[in-house]
């Protein structure tokens, strides 16, 4: 009853190494990173180090380069100077075990059930857990149903099975709530908070500060291409020590 | 013009007279022209779609001459195929001159840059989509080919269609490696030619409508599929 | 798994199309147009296969290219109408022997117009002269087939050399008769035709029989097997039994019984044993 061409493929071989798995990903070191498109610096010079647990916001004014630095620190664009260091592990390694959650879900033209079968049988996951991933995002009865047919809301949390399946150490999410419903956000911010009190480590790209308030461990504002503040949040929210963030915080246009 | 009419009342007439002969040609088109199709979309879609998730130097000019494939003239490709099948030739053991094998073997090569170009095309569009998805999951490029030709289906099939509407309408690659042999080879196109040639053009005219309502009829078909798939949002 | 069952399926068609072929006896016959357009065949065949249980495949090409084809070894049996190059066939060593069969005529068939009054003569040499010199269209094969070479040697004997007019008064069509018939109709050309494509034709318009009679118009067909020494995969029993069928009193009335709005299109003439 197999739909999924892929079935008949082999596994394909991932780095698998015991010991770079028994490695952790964190701390995460970023020197000097930079990316540069058509001469103009989209990033320059961000310096970051994250340690393990918890959920890290990166927040900043349109442009600051947050969705840029997110792709970046998960694999997929590289940079055009300096260093992403996890922990030591490979970039393909590191990208294996990390998972991100786009702004516009990508899903297959496919079920909703196929779309986590597949990346369930792509990474050699147990397929059997795809009924208690859909449980946990509110889908289970949606099944059977193409998955392009959703809600934004729904797609959004199938995406978020998605990474979920792969059992990610790190799961970046770049804006992950943009336009959706109330109530799809409550849903996907508490399957997020669920993850991280379960130990995967997560980065959060969001506009919104409400938000970034009942998500945020700590924050990474970013202006102008560079981090412009790395703090907690207990003292992000109510004593921002850089100018922009303060103008930020306080609803002023930050350019 | 007025054969035009006389045609439409014999290809109806023909049509409902249930003439075995009538049936056996449309029914070896068919089978011949869509083998074909099926042979060339196992060949060209992989290709296509290998092409279409892979960068490398001298990308342009393979695009350029897949590109250029795609108008190769049927009476070339058949001269090439009859050159390798005649007894004579490298692949005349095989014993395949003359038969619906060697119609098939010569439609599949005149229709796989077809299908290989297109659902390159098509495949890229669909990989622009997902690539980012794609390497966020560390696929591999075989996972990617698979997948992007899964969900790509009802798209391609617009290109197998192509394929076959080239394959089920060309004369000139199947009358040189089939003969046109009455009861083996005959195919629509080849008698359209042969009645032409004897001066009936009514009756060449006639079967002429007979292969046009049959491609509508199979462009129907696949319509009807994809309007499905489109329901649900799946092309 | 659709696509893996379609490849199947496919694999099958082509195994039962080849099957079907290596199961019963059957020839291929390398022929001339003008003997199956003119539904000799459609008539012959099955009273032969009927009786020798031997299917007959025909593929009929013009006689340069029939000989070409069989030269590849890519048919069983040779039936065409250009007496030189035939022979020519059998004397290279593939053809094992060549037989008169059956004759017909050419004819000139030309327009109601008949613009360079050519109707009624019976000498070919004067009426392709007189078309000449009338510059009055004439479509000619240009093929390279029986009937083309068969055209060429009557210019020839008429001191005449068309092709210097090529493309003006005299066009050469490349293609097979009917095409040309259909062309020279189309552009009001006199064409040179044999007698049994014509009477089978049907797209004759205000065409008409101009000139024949002339015995430099007769038309000889031959048959030839294919010499097995040359082509190993050649049928020879199967072949050598149909050829001798043509040629045996039974065959030869079946070909002069062969008759179209009751004239008789072919001349049976093969030597008696």
């Amino acid at each position: 009853m197999s739909d999924l061409p892929i079935t008949a493929v082999p596994p394909v071989a991932r780095p698998r190494d015991e010991a770079a798995m028994s490695r952790p990903l964190l701390p995460l070191r970023v020197s000097g990173l930079r990316l540069a498109a058509d001469g103009a610096a989209l990033l320059d010079g961000v310096e970051l180090s994250l340690a393990p647990g918890g959920c890290t916001v990166i927040m900043g004014p349109n442009g600051a380069g947050k969705s840029l630095l997110l792709k970046m620190l998960h694999g997929l664009l590289v940079p055009s100077g300096g260093e992403v260091s996890w922990n030591g592990t490979s970039a393909a390694q590191a990208t294996a075990r990390q998972a991100l959650v786009f702004q516009k879900p990508v899903l297959l033209r496919r079920s909703v059930a196929a779309n986590l079968d597949f990346v369930l049988k792509a990474r050699g996951r147990d397929r059997s857990r795809r009924d208690a991933l859909l449980r946990e995002v509110g889908l289970l009865h949606k099944a059977r149903q193409p998955a392009r047919l959703l809600s934004g809301g729904e797609a959004q949390r199938l995406a978020l099975a998605r990474a979920l399946a792969t059992d990610p150490e790190v799961l970046f999410l770049d804006e992950p709530t943009a336009s959706l419903d109330p109530a799809s956000v409550l849903v996907i911010e508490r399957i997020v908070g669920a993850a991280r009190d379960r130990g995967t480590r997560i980065i959060f790209v969001t506009h919104d500060v409400g938000q970034a308030r009942r998500m945020a461990d700590e924050v990474v504002f970013l202006h102008r291409g560079r981090v412009a503040e790395h703090s907690h949040a207990d003292v992000f929210f109510p004593e921002p020590r850089s100018q922009p963030a303060r103008d930020y915080l306080a609803g002023r246009i930050v350019l | 013009m007025q054969s035009i009419g006389e045609a439409f009342h014999l290809a109806l007439s023909l049509v409902l007279s249930g003439e075995a002969d009538l049936y056996e040609i449309v029914g070896l088109s068919l089978r011949v022209s869509l083998s074909a199709t099926v042979l060339a979309c196992a060949i060209g879609l992989p290709i296509g779609a290998l092409i279409a998730v892979s960068r490398f130097r001298g990308r342009g000019l393979v695009l350029i001459v897949m590109n250029a494939l795609m108008g190769l003239p049927p009476v070339v490709v058949g001269l090439l195929v009859y050159l390798h099948l005649s007894r004579s030739g490298p692949l005349g053991f095989l014993g395949l001159l003359y038969t619906p094998g060697a119609m098939v073997f010569a439609q599949t090569i005149l229709i796989v840059p077809i299908v290989a170009a297109l659902s390159r095309q098509v495949l890229e569009d669909l990989h622009a989509e997902y690539a980012e998805q794609f390497r966020s999951l560390c696929l591999s490029r075989w996972q990617s080919i698979t997948t992007l030709l899964w969900d790509g289906r009802y798209a391609l099939l617009t290109v197998g269609l192509a394929g076959f509407g080239r394959a089920v309408a060309e004369v000139g690659a199947v009358i040189i490696v089939g003969g046109n042999i009455d009861h083996l080879t005959r195919v629509m196109t080849t008698a359209i030619a042969l009645e032409t040639s004897k001066g009936d053009l009514p009756l060449a005219l006639a079967l002429g409508i007979i292969l046009l309502v049959l491609a509508l009829g199979v462009n129907a078909g696949v319509q009807a599929l994809r309007m499905t798939a489109a329901r649900q949002a799946h092309v | 798994m659709t696509i893996a069952r379609l490849i199947a399926s496919t694999a099958l068609t082509l195994g039962l199309a080849g099957g079907a072929l290596a199961q019963e006896q059957s020839i291929i016959v390398q022929s001339t147009t003008s003997t199956a357009n003119s539904g000799l065949y459609d008539y012959l065949l099955p009273i032969y296969t009927g009786e020798s249980g031997i299917t007959v495949n025909v593929v009929a090409v013009g006689t340069g290219q029939a000989i070409k084809n069989a030269e590849n070894c890519d048919g069983d049996l040779l039936l065409v109408h250009a007496k030189p190059s035939e022979e020519k066939f059998v004397a290279a060593g593939f053809g094992t022997e060549r037989t008169d069969l059956m004759y017909n005529d050419f004819v000139i068939v030309g327009p109601e117009s008949d613009p360079a009054g050519v109707k009624g003569m019976d000498d070919v040499e004067a009426a392709l002269t007189k078309i000449s010199e009338a510059g009055a269209l004439f479509a000619s094969r240009g093929d390279d087939s029986g009937t083309h070479k068969k055209e060429v040697a009557l210019w020839k004997a008429a001191g005449i050399d068309p092709t210097a007019a090529s493309g003006e008064w005299y066009r050469e069509t490349g293609s097979g008769m009917g095409a040309t018939l259909n062309a020279g109709i189309g552009m009001g050309a006199y064409v040179m035709t044999d007698r049994a494509t014509w009477i089978s034709f049907q797209n004759k318009q205000d065409y008409a029989i101009e000139v024949e009679g002339d015995e430099t118009l007769f038309n000889q067909y031959g048959v030839i097997p294919v010499n097995p020494e040359k082509c190993p995969s050649v049928k020879i029993d199967a072949a050598q039994d149909f050829a001798d069928w043509l040629l045996s009193d039974e065959g030869q009335k079946v070909i002069a019984d062969y008759k179209v709005d009751g004239q008789q299109l072919f001349f049976p003439n093969a030597p008696k044993n």
